[in-house]
């Protein structure tokens, strides 16, 4: 991931041995051991000169930066653009690289609803997720009950999102143990003929590039 | 051999949890935390080529190595940080007395103090 | 790349349970599969988590299951295949 230390800010720490400036959830309630942990183990990696202060606070911005308005960017754009799409997946992070966007170094994988199929993410093993791309995960995709049931019983994991997909549609599950990061490429709607990228973009949600449920309807 | 398996919880690590019966999948989402941000960022730091500190599979094996407690008692990030911890101790990149040392400093200045159980 | 196993081929997950950082789940391991991709190389994650280099660096394999062959009771449909990752030296031919 490109990295860029030059921000030009002054910079007036007052170092010594002082606690590095908290980053308090609520200052009235007492640090959890790991939340102390967190600040200990943070403050002794800037004072041996592992990273700095600037770049752990430069991290921070990039990882708030991110979020499913990339990747919604980049359905909307294949949707309408047939050579996108299929650069798209053959290669995410390099489409992502030609909308401007930095999907990072790890490879992440586009797989394409059709008709015929339906696609859903998971890391059963831990909570692998194109964050690059596309931000954190929600706490759901984290839980034991997805990563434990979506390989099992997908189309009742799907159910409890709303979505139910019909007996002739193939339902298929990627479990992402290895390198990769998955998304889906959902199937554009129905009712959005002519519509431009910037409204199409509007209709994807972090979920169906997850594959729990369809992107929204014009409709709706 | 697949009914056999699916009952031995000796063969099957904990985290390794797919198949595995479990409850409806509660649509809850909470914003992250800073500190939780701050963890991800210093694994994300740490993690990066340019310093080859940590790989993303030691702090993977070390939250598989946290212990029976660990995805019962402990958050996503209480997981993450103590994995970098151990990892990080394990390498000498801290040393448990500076750690202990600094980890004391953080809570005698926190105002509201810490909480008796994590 | 050499890779052993080539896209169509019939593959089986080996039968072991070590401890360690494996990659390839429990739910799958017996499991027979297809390969539809052969990828990489990738260096080994069971060698990466104890801060060794990981090489030589595997093939990975995307391996497609009928989801009806990973589970005893499984309520979906027929035709509902379930996707794997799995490194060259977790397959064997079946």
């Amino acid at each position: 991931m490109a990295h860029d230390h030059s921000h030009g800010h002054p910079h007036d720490h007052g170092h010594g041995h002082q606690p590095h400036p908290f980053q308090p959830d609520l200052e009235e309630t007492p640090l959890t051991h790991y939340q102390v942990m967190t600040q200990a183990v943070g403050d002794l990696l800037i004072d041996k000169g592992v990273f700095s202060a600037e770049e752990l606070r430069a991290m921070l911005e990039a990882i708030d930066a991110k979020s499913p308005a990339a990747g919604a960017r980049m359905v909307a754009r294949a949707w309408v653009d047939d050579g996108f799409k299929a650069r798209m997946l053959a290669d995410v992070n390099a489409a992502a690289g030609e909308l401007g966007i930095d999907a990072g170094g790890i490879p992440i994988r586009a797989v394409e609803n059709t008709e015929g199929v339906h696609n859903v993410i998971v890391c059963t093993l831990c909570s692998c997720y194109p964050r690059l791309l596309i931000g954190l995960p929600p706490d759901w995709y984290k839980s034991r009950s997805y990563r434990s049931r979506t390989v099992r019983e997908p189309r009742a994991v799907l159910a409890e999102f709303g979505t139910v997909l019909p007996e002739d549609v193939e339902v298929r599950v990627h479990d992402s143990t290895a390198d990769l990061r998955y998304m889906v490429l959902p199937a554009r709607p129905d009712g959005t003929e002519g519509w431009d990228e910037a409204a199409l973009a509007g209709l994807v949600t972090r979920d169906c590039m997850i594959g729990v449920t369809l992107p929204k309807s014009p409709a709706a | 051999m697949s009914n056999e398996r699916s009952e031995d919880g000796l063969l099957r690590r904990r985290h390794d949890m797919g198949g595995l019966p479990a409850g409806p999948v509660e649509r809850n989402e909470h914003d992250y935390a800073p500190w939780e941000k701050r963890v991800d960022a210093i694994l994300r730091l740490l993690a990066d080529p340019k310093r080859g500190v940590l790989t993303v599979d030691e702090l993977r094996r070390g939250i598989e190595e946290l212990g029976p407690g660990a995805y019962d008692e402990m958050s996503y990030y209480e997981r993450w940080i103590a994995s970098v911890t151990n990892n990080l101790l394990e390498k000498g990149v801290i040393t448990v007395d500076e750690l202990g040392r600094r980890m004391a400093e953080v809570s005698a200045a926190w105002p509201a103090g810490t909480a008796e159980k994590s | 790349m050499s890779a052993r196993f080539a896209v169509g081929e019939t593959v089986t997950v080996r039968v072991a349970f070590p401890p360690g950082h494996v990659r390839t789940p429990f739910f799958v391991r017996g499991k027979t599969g297809r390969v539809t991709e052969v990828l990489g190389p990738y260096r080994n994650p069971e060698e990466l988590a104890y801060g060794r280099s990981g090489e030589p660096a595997l093939p990975l394999y995307r391996v497609i299951f009928d989801t009806a062959d990973l589970w005893d009771d499984y309520q979906g449909a027929a035709q509902d295949t379930t996707v794997v990752d799995i490194y060259e030296n977790w397959l064997e031919a079946p």
